[in-house]
């Protein structure tokens, strides 16, 4: 692998019909790293995805993976990935073990290579003890476990994982970041795409935002937790109680001004630190004599994102076609590390 | 990342890749014929059903000139449709394979593109000649005989088997083209239904009115039944088997490059 870049993108394009499902995409992910690429449903993510798989030839602009022109280079470009795409794609009449062992055969390893192979990921991903039964009697998250270890049978050094823990409860999901974590603290270089701002921060070492089939935002996590404000902290007043004082108790404390959210009855203020601000919210709230009927500290969610990135409410800007003033073109943003804004 | 456990790197002629990736799926779908119940029950209940229930349904009020036991000349119609209803099923499966992501998975392994359809085929051509070679033990006990000997009856079964590599050609086609299980399944069954019910395979075609008979002597499962029969109860076979050879040959040249582009350019859009 060297030194060379695990991804790098200048200018990819991909229009299905009037769609404009990638616009100009700059990506660079050096070897080792991890790239988390958020985005919304239909925002280019699968798409980007595919094309650096090698599935999906682009339109315009050049991708190179671990130096390898995608579209020039495929077949050599294949040695060298491991795919898991949207949906768990492992044979639901075939065993556990057999499904790995096909895909080791597939890549070329001998019976008992693949035989061995497909032991050693079965019990690294705790499917030994049902290895032997069909995939179909499966969980979906020891389906997704199963897909996962099946993208890693030929030691892949660029790995995609396209919205791995989509569709998995609170547990499925944590057994997967678990096991990705694990994974690249082993070097292997990851793009994950998800909609969970979570799962971003919690295991890329740098994430693009991408909208409209551009990167609208990139950088650490910190970051981008930065720009986005950090934290919220929402203060709920009894139903028809009036907002307007309360933010007026809460102004300078946060790292923006207070935010009336009118329908929903709250005031959102941006706020980094959010516990040690807990004692002052306390005494201004004491001293202005407001009640509050709920008060929630949250992680900045996808909304707060493009709210933040795209000064326009999160459905208008994932609902709006990509035009000449598209509300992702946002100025004056720092530049990140591992990508780069457009 | 260690690469000590890169892949084999020795270099593998493109041929013989393309034969072990094949050899490989075929094994994935032969487990898969042997493990799905509806597959399971195509290639035995209903080959069986197929063979009994005919035989006593129509062998009581068709009387074929020159031919004893009617069996003997609905068995190899019998095989057409049998061989028909079960390539469906291929449509089906790879419709199925887009649909859950089983195709992404196999193009981004490097392996020959076509080896996911011949491996299909040649699953397929397995299953065939076991239903084949069932059909002929069941016909057997209700009375069928090879009248042409050995090599005549061993051509029928390897003629029955080429007409199944070609329907399951035609119906991978099918399959990539409609993307959707369940409409593959009615696009692979509703021509062969058609064309067998409109065909020599129950009745000689001198006994449908005139308009039907230009139609049935054009259909290629005439064609096909012709041959088989002429192989399994002897008389001349020289031209029914050349108009049967080319008419597979035909589908084959037509549905083989079509089906492997529409793979490839299908599972890139």
């Amino acid at each position: 692998m060297g030194h060379q870049p695990a991804i790098v993108t200048e200018g990819l394009s991909k229009r299905f019909g009037p769609v404009r499902a990638l616009d100009g995409v700059d990506l660079e992910q050096p070897a080792g790293t991890v790239l988390g690429m958020l985005g919304p449903n239909g925002a280019g993510k699968t798409t980007a995805v595919r094309i650096l798989a090698t599935l999906l030839s682009p339109d315009g602009g050049r991708a190179r993976v671990a130096g390898l022109d995608v579209v020039a280079q495929a077949a050599a470009v294949r040695r060298l990935i491991g795919l898991s795409g949207q949906y768990a794609a492992v044979d639901p009449y075939l065993t556990g073990r057999e499904n790995l062992q096909m895909i080791g055969r597939l890549y070329g390893l001998g019976r008992r290579a693949a035989r061995r192979r497909a032991g050693e990921l079965l019990e690294r991903f705790d499917l030994t003890q049902t290895a032997g039964r069909q995939a179909r009697t499966y969980s979906g998250g020891m389906r997704r476990r199963l897909d996962v270890a099946a993208s890693l049978v030929a030691r892949p050094s660029v790995l995609f994982l396209d919205e791995p823990t989509t569709g998995l409860d609170p547990h499925g999901r944590i057994a997967v970041w678990e096991l990705l974590s694990e994974l690249t603290g082993q070097g292997t270089s990851l793009l994950l795409t998800t909609q969970y701002m979570e799962e971003a921060e919690r295991l890329a070492d740098a994430i693009v935002v991408i909208d409209h089939g551009r990167v609208i935002a990139s950088g650490t996590p910190g970051e981008l937790k930065t720009r986005i404000g950090g934290d919220r902290l929402e203060l709920q007043t009894q139903p028809g109680g009036d907002l307007r004082p309360l933010a007026q108790a809460l102004a300078g404390l946060g790292t923006g001004p207070p935010v009336v959210d009118a329908r929903a009855g709250r005031v959102v203020l941006p706020v980094i630190n959010g516990p040690a601000l807990l004692t002052e919210l306390a005494q201004r709230l004491a001293a202005s004599g407001l009640q509050v009927a709920d008060l929630a500290l949250r992680r900045p969610s996808l909304e707060d994102v493009f709210l933040t990135l795209t000064s326009a409410p999160a459905a208008a800007a994932a609902h709006t076609p990509p035009d000449g003033t598209d509300p992702a073109a946002v100025p004056g943003s720092p530049e990140p590390a591992a990508g780069r804004t457009q | 990342m260690s690469t000590a456990f890169a892949l084999p790197r020795r270099h593998v002629p493109a041929l013989t890749r393309a034969l072990a990736n094949t050899a490989t799926i075929t094994a994935r779908n032969l487990r898969r014929l042997a493990r799905v119940p509806t597959l399971v029950a195509l290639a035995t209940i209903q080959p069986i059903l197929l063979v009994v229930l005919f035989n006593y349904a129509f062998g009581g009020a068709v009387h074929v000139p020159g031919v004893t036991h009617y069996i003997d000349f609905l068995l190899p119609g019998l095989f057409v449709l049998a061989i028909g209803f079960g390539a469906s099923q291929t449509g089906v499966a790879v419709a199925e394979d887009l649909a859950t992501g089983m195709i992404d998975r196999f193009r981004s392994l490097p392996i020959a593109s076509a080896a996911v359809l011949t491996g299909r085929v040649a699953a397929d051509a397995v299953r065939n000649l076991l239903v084949v070679g069932l059909m002929i033990a069941v016909g057997s006990a209700i009375g069928f005989r090879f009248h042409a000997g050995p090599g005549a009856a061993l051509a029928a079964v390897g003629l029955a088997v080429a007409a199944g590599i070609a329907f399951s050609w035609l119906n991978l086609l099918l399959g990539i083209m409609v993307r959707d299980a369940e409409t593959a399944g009615l696009a692979g069954l509703f021509p062969i239904i058609i064309l067998f019910f409109t065909s020599s395979a129950l009745v000689p075609v001198a006994t449908m009115p005139g308009w039907l008979q230009a139609f049935a002597k054009a259909n290629p499962i005439t064609v096909i039944t012709d041959a088989l029969r002429a192989l399994c109860l002897g008389g001349p076979t020289a031209r029914p088997a050349a108009e049967a050879v080319a008419w597979l040959i035909g589908l084959l040249a037509v549905t083989v490059p079509a089906a492997i582009a529409r793979y490839r350019h299908t599972a890139s859009t």
